[in-house]
């Protein structure tokens, strides 16, 4: 087995027993970034050197005899949507094409005192907006397992990577779905935490009321390592929850019983591909025959949750973007006569369409004449969803659905039709409009695709997610790889 | 027909705090361009806001002593529109949950007492700094522009007052008075001058009687007080000889120019903004306690009305006195500290402050507080005269080159010589020269001319070149020419 | 239609995105189908639920009056486009 296919808790053990250097796992990882890279375009930006430089202090630190911590060493690639200082940082947009930020976000940062070696920085779509990385400004990731399919997005740089074992672990960020939903094409597992557990400081925002940091892993336990190092309060974040963290990795107990486990059957019904449900079916078996307890529930208003995100966050987008106006940073039209003509061929030369599409479609509904009756009303939705979780979770310890109606779909199929894509999101986009934890992890496949297991929780019930997922994980014994 | 004009002030306040509304720059105003920034006041992609305690504090107490009701509930909310000086293209702002409603100013206009009403106070941040090239620096004919964004992120107040006024002067005094209130409870400087205290004027005029309101124009660039009342008392004018030819009034946006002494239009309503103001999702919404709101009120110092009062009751000032000396908290405290020096009457100290240091204030423009002279300067010009060591037009005298050099009065006084003649035999031997001198003048005056008398004092204090001690030449001529 | 073209050019005006007249046309052709099935919300009666403009009920997160560091001017503009006299320049605004 190659350093590069390990997970975070092998590797760790190895390079704390000094079996092997940070600077030899490095090597590994970019000699398979050089292998595959070309065929899978995870990266937008590789930082080479710089990932050399941190292995070296890593290995002088273990070399002293330092204690390290589990993170210390391990190859990461980072969603390029989150600031890093001195590297370029784009969002997937032509617009910043040559950002290199004057400070690095607040999880990044955390990770980056703990150790971690930044491989480079992920494709994505365009500032997070998408479910393929084909509205990406520069090129369409590929899916490891079919190079002719998306691996999803918006974070399907970050997720390919590691499926690709481009990377140890990766961060995404995810607004409806974009960790959970290239997580599940690319068959490996993805948390997007509860709103506010991470901090969102430097994450570049897309739709701030949804926007969550969270980890693409190979497993569960990595799942749990990485997030001990995303979560805390922030200062510089003011919808940072203020709570004591727990050691996550404590709840990766492999115990189901008396877990109740709900299945909303809107999520369960027309619109999701019956090979895709049998799977999930199959899951839910699994884990009743290991002593949880499923039963079917009801989130009565999810048919408006897709209407309601698709109001807000363009809305929010709308304004977050407005910043991008070619004065501070970023791309400026040339030879503009005048200040509105330089704002407009900015905007219209550095964003691309679906972005947009959105901006246009937030500024419609934030308009006088049409705030109540778009915003206003996806804001009172989102109240109602907001109640259809709490009264299912007065049942139930955790929701399963699948994390997508399908498995990953061919580059090039959805995107003339925006609205079909935005369809993709249907089974992710609730948790972020209650503010909920969800994750997706692999569970079967179709068509030698990989099919992923939605799992949402109650406010800050990542402890139970893991819980849940570990033991799921233990019994099926997923070991598939992508045929690269 | 018979007009009246109907007019509201926003008024716009940067609030004194040490750093910006939502990071922590520092608010030094005066610095190099672009030193006092970081990414949360740049707009960087990924930072965020977190709200100033302070800030929030200071428009509560703002509210508090205008009588505004306190929300208990507020939030911030985005102003979505596009401009160079603002770095995220929106502006963080208050909608429909302002930190303060429903409070008043009350007035003394001499000839009648008014309240007017303050609609609301919110809190936002302020914009950066536009440096136009090229044109003169003014924006229309400028060749390109420059932003330093040391401002942009400062806590801005607004007070947005009701369509209460209906005069330019009462306009002046409201907006003079909200200063004096601000000023003493430590909020803001409110310099006008440093753009630390900003006035825009809503005005519209209708046919005396009518109760709708007619259609209005929003007054900018108004830098001053007096620029204040220019301006509105034009726009009265300009809006009248609209009507009366037929005209129709525009809502638009009007520039003051105040070299001109005109208005003109900047913008109109057609390209009106939609501003878009939706809820920050990245501000979490403000509860208050109300024993928190009490807290603050506890700590408002005095307050310019109830000062007022107090200098009728315990200096027994005149109510007019009293109003002029308690409009500025500078102003108060000099009265007061000079009365405690000096000792004597406070009618005395009010005169010369209401007198020629105002005078002398308004022609320097300048605040009390800006000049060398401090109220020990005053307290021993007014002991000298007392002790009748210089007269009073000494006294006068002597006082432009006390502001200019900040020299205390004795020691002027000493310099140049100009103490008061008092010795009895000194001014003896001056008026038997004048007698003696004037011998046409005395005849005058025991043919019973008083105006004689008068003649000859003036000859007396021109030979003491100015310094005999009026009360004695006056006592002694007289004796002199009965004896 | 949800939306017309007249509205599309405005919102476009309003979002600072210039837009060739092709453009506006196939925008306005996708954004009618996005809000044609968003606005399935507008008509449902709401009138007593109160909205949610934040995902988690957090309150009075505030920062005491400190002042910190702030970056310096060239990292302050080491990304703009064009600079002068340590300012941002943009063209002329009217």
């Amino acid at each position: 087995m190659e350093l590069y296919q390990m997970t975070i808790h092998e590797l760790h053990e190895k390079l704390a027993a000094k079996e092997i250097s940070a600077k030899e796992l490095t090597e590994s990882v970019f000699s398979r970034i050089d292998d595959v890279e070309d065929k899978v375009k995870s990266y937008l930006t590789v930082t080479r050197e710089n990932a050399f430089e941190q292995a070296h202090k890593i290995d002088e630190k273990i070399v002293a005899g330092e204690a390290v911590g589990p993170l210390a060493g391990i190859p990461t690639a980072i969603k390029d949507v989150m600031c890093t200082q001195g590297t370029r940082t784009t969002c997937g947009s032509k617009i910043l094409d040559n950002f290199i930020p004057a400070y690095t976000s607040t999880a990044v940062q955390g990770l980056l005192d703990e150790g971690i070696v930044m491989t480079g920085k992920t494709n994505m779509d365009e500032f997070a907006m998408g479910s393929s990385t084909e509205n990406s400004g520069f090129f369409t990731t590929r899916n490891p397992w079919d190079l002719e399919r998306v691996p999803g997005g918006s974070s399907g740089g970050s997720a390919a990577a590691v499926a690709a074992d481009e990377a140890i672990f990766s961060l995404g960020s995810d607004t409806g779905g974009s960790i959970r939903q290239p997580a599940a094409l690319c068959g490996i597992v993805g948390l997007k935490p509860t709103y506010g557990l991470v901090s969102r400081y430097g994450l570049v925002a897309f739709a701030s009321s949804l926007d969550q940091i969270g980890p693409f892993t190979k497993d569960v336990t990595d799942c749990a390592i990485v997030l001990n190092h995303l979560v805390g309060h922030d200062p510089m974040d003011s919808t940072s929850v203020m709570i004591d963290t727990p050691d996550y990795t404590k709840s990766l107990v492999n115990d189901l019983k008396g877990v109740k486990i709900g299945v909303p059957a809107e999520l369960m019904a027309e619109g999701i591909d019956p090979k895709v449900k049998k799977v999930i079916e199959d899951a839910l078996e699994l884990m009743a025959k290991n002593g949880a307890t499923v039963a079917e529930t009801s989130l009565p208003n999810i048919e408006y949750a897709l209407s309601a995100y698709y109001i807000i966050a363009p809305a929010e987008a709308s304004s977050n973007l407005a910043r991008f106006d070619g004065v501070r940073y970023g791309y400026r039209a040339p030879d503009a006569e005048d200040l509105m003509d330089m704002y407009l061929r900015t905007r219209a030369e550095g964003f691309g369409d679906e972005v947009k599409r959105r901006i246009m479609l937030g500024t419609y509904a934030l308009s006088a004449g049409y705030y109540e009756a778009y915003y206003g009303q996806a804001q009172k939705v989102r109240t109602l969803i907001t109640r259809d979780f709490n009264k299912a979770f007065e049942d139930f310890d955790v929701l399963v659905s699948p994390t997508s109606p399908t498995t990953a779909f061919k580059i090039g199929e959805r995107v003339d039709n925006p609205l079909q894509m935005y369809l993709s999101d249907i089974c992710t986009i609730p948790v972020n409009l209650a503010g909920l934890p969800g994750m997706s992890l692999p569970c079967g496949t179709v068509d030698g695709l990989p099919v992923g297991l939605q799992i949402m929780g109650k406010t800050l019930g990542e402890e139970m997610l893991l819980r849940v997922a570990y033991s799921f994980e233990q019994s099926f014994g997923w070991n598939e790889h992508p045929p690269l | 027909m018979e007009y009246e004009s109907v007019i509201g002030l926003e008024i716009h306040v940067e609030l004194d705090t040490e750093s910006k509304m939502f990071c922590a720059c520092s608010t030094r105003f005066g610095e190099r361009p672009n030193t006092q920034t970081c990414p949360v006041c740049l707009g960087m992609p990924g930072s965020l806001p977190v709200a100033n305690k302070k800030a929030i504090e200071y428009v509560i107490r703002s509210g508090l002593a205008v009588g505004c009701e306190i929300s208990l509930y507020s939030q911030f909310h985005r102003k979505n529109y596009f401009y160079p000086d603002m770095p995220k293209d929106y502006q963080i702002s208050q909608y429909d949950r302002p930190l303060c409603l429903a409070g008043s100013i009350d007035l003394d206009m001499e000839t009648y007492e008014t309240r007017l009403g303050i609609t609301r106070i919110h809190l936002e941040e302020d914009t950066g700094k536009l440096i136009h090239i090229g044109g003169a620096g003014r924006i229309v004919g400028a060749e390109y522009s420059l932003v330093d964004f040391n401002r942009a992120g400062v806590p801005l107040m607004e007070i947005v007052s009701e369509p209460d006024m209906r005069t330019p002067e009462e306009a002046k005094a409201y907006a003079r008075k909200l200063r004096a209130i601000l000023i003493s409870i430590g909020v803001s400087d409110c310099n006008m001058d440093k753009g630390s205290m900003r006035v825009d004027a809503n005005i519209s005029i209708r046919p005396k009687g009518a109760t709708e309101l007619g259609v209005k124009a929003e007054l900018k660039n108004l830098n001053s007080f007096r620029s204040l009342q220019r301006a509105l008392a034009y726009e009265i004018e300009r809006q009248k000889k609209a009507i009366a030819e037929g005209e129709p009034i525009m809502q638009e946006t009007r520039h003051w120019d105040e070299t001109k002494g005109t208005t003109s239009t900047l913008r109109t309503k057609e390209y009106a903004h939609d501003y878009r103001y939706f809820p920050d999702p990245d501000l979490v919404p403000m509860e208050f306690d109300p024993t928190w709101i009490e807290g603050i009120r506890a700590t408002l110092r005095e307050l310019p009305d109830e000062r007022k009062q107090r200098f009728i009751t315990h200096y027994g000032l005149p109510a007019h006195d009293a109003s002029l000396l308690t409009e500025t908290k500078a102003m108060g405290d000099f009265f007061e500290e000079t009365v405690t020096l000096y000792k004597g009457d406070p009618k005395a100290v009010s005169n010369w402050m209401l007198g020629d240091i105002s005078y002398y204030l308004n022609t320097e423009n300048l605040e009390i507080d800006e000049t060398a002279v401090t109220p020990k300067h005053l307290a021993e010009l007014l002991k000298l005269m007392d002790k009748g060591t210089i007269s009073g037009k000494i006294a006068k005298e002597i006082f432009p080159e006390m502001f200019d050099t900040g020299k205390l009065p004795q020691i002027i006084v000493e310099e140049k010589g100009m103490t008061q003649i008092s010795d009895e035999s000194e001014i003896e031997k001056i008026i038997d020269m004048v007698l003696e001198e004037n011998a046409s003048a005395v005849r005058e005056y025991h043919e019973g001319k008083e105006r004689a008398f008068g003649f000859l004092v003036g000859q007396a204090m021109r030979l003491t070149k100015g310094r005999g001690n009026p009360q004695l030449i006056n006592r002694l001529l007289r004796e002199k020419l009965q004896g | 239609m949800a939306i017309s073209e007249k509205e599309v050019k405005h919102v476009a005006w309003l979002a600072r995105l210039g837009l060739t007249d092709a453009e506006v046309e196939k925008f306005t052709r996708q954004l009618d189908v996005i809000l044609e099935h968003a606005g399935k919300i507008s008509s449902l009666d709401l009138a007593q639920i109160p909205p949610t403009s934040h995902a988690i009920p957090l309150k009075n997160v505030l920062r005491e009056d400190r002042v910190g560091t702030c970056l310096t001017p060239e990292d302050a503009l080491s990304n703009a486009p064009k600079t002068e006299d340590q300012a941002f320049a943009v063209p002329r605004i009217v």
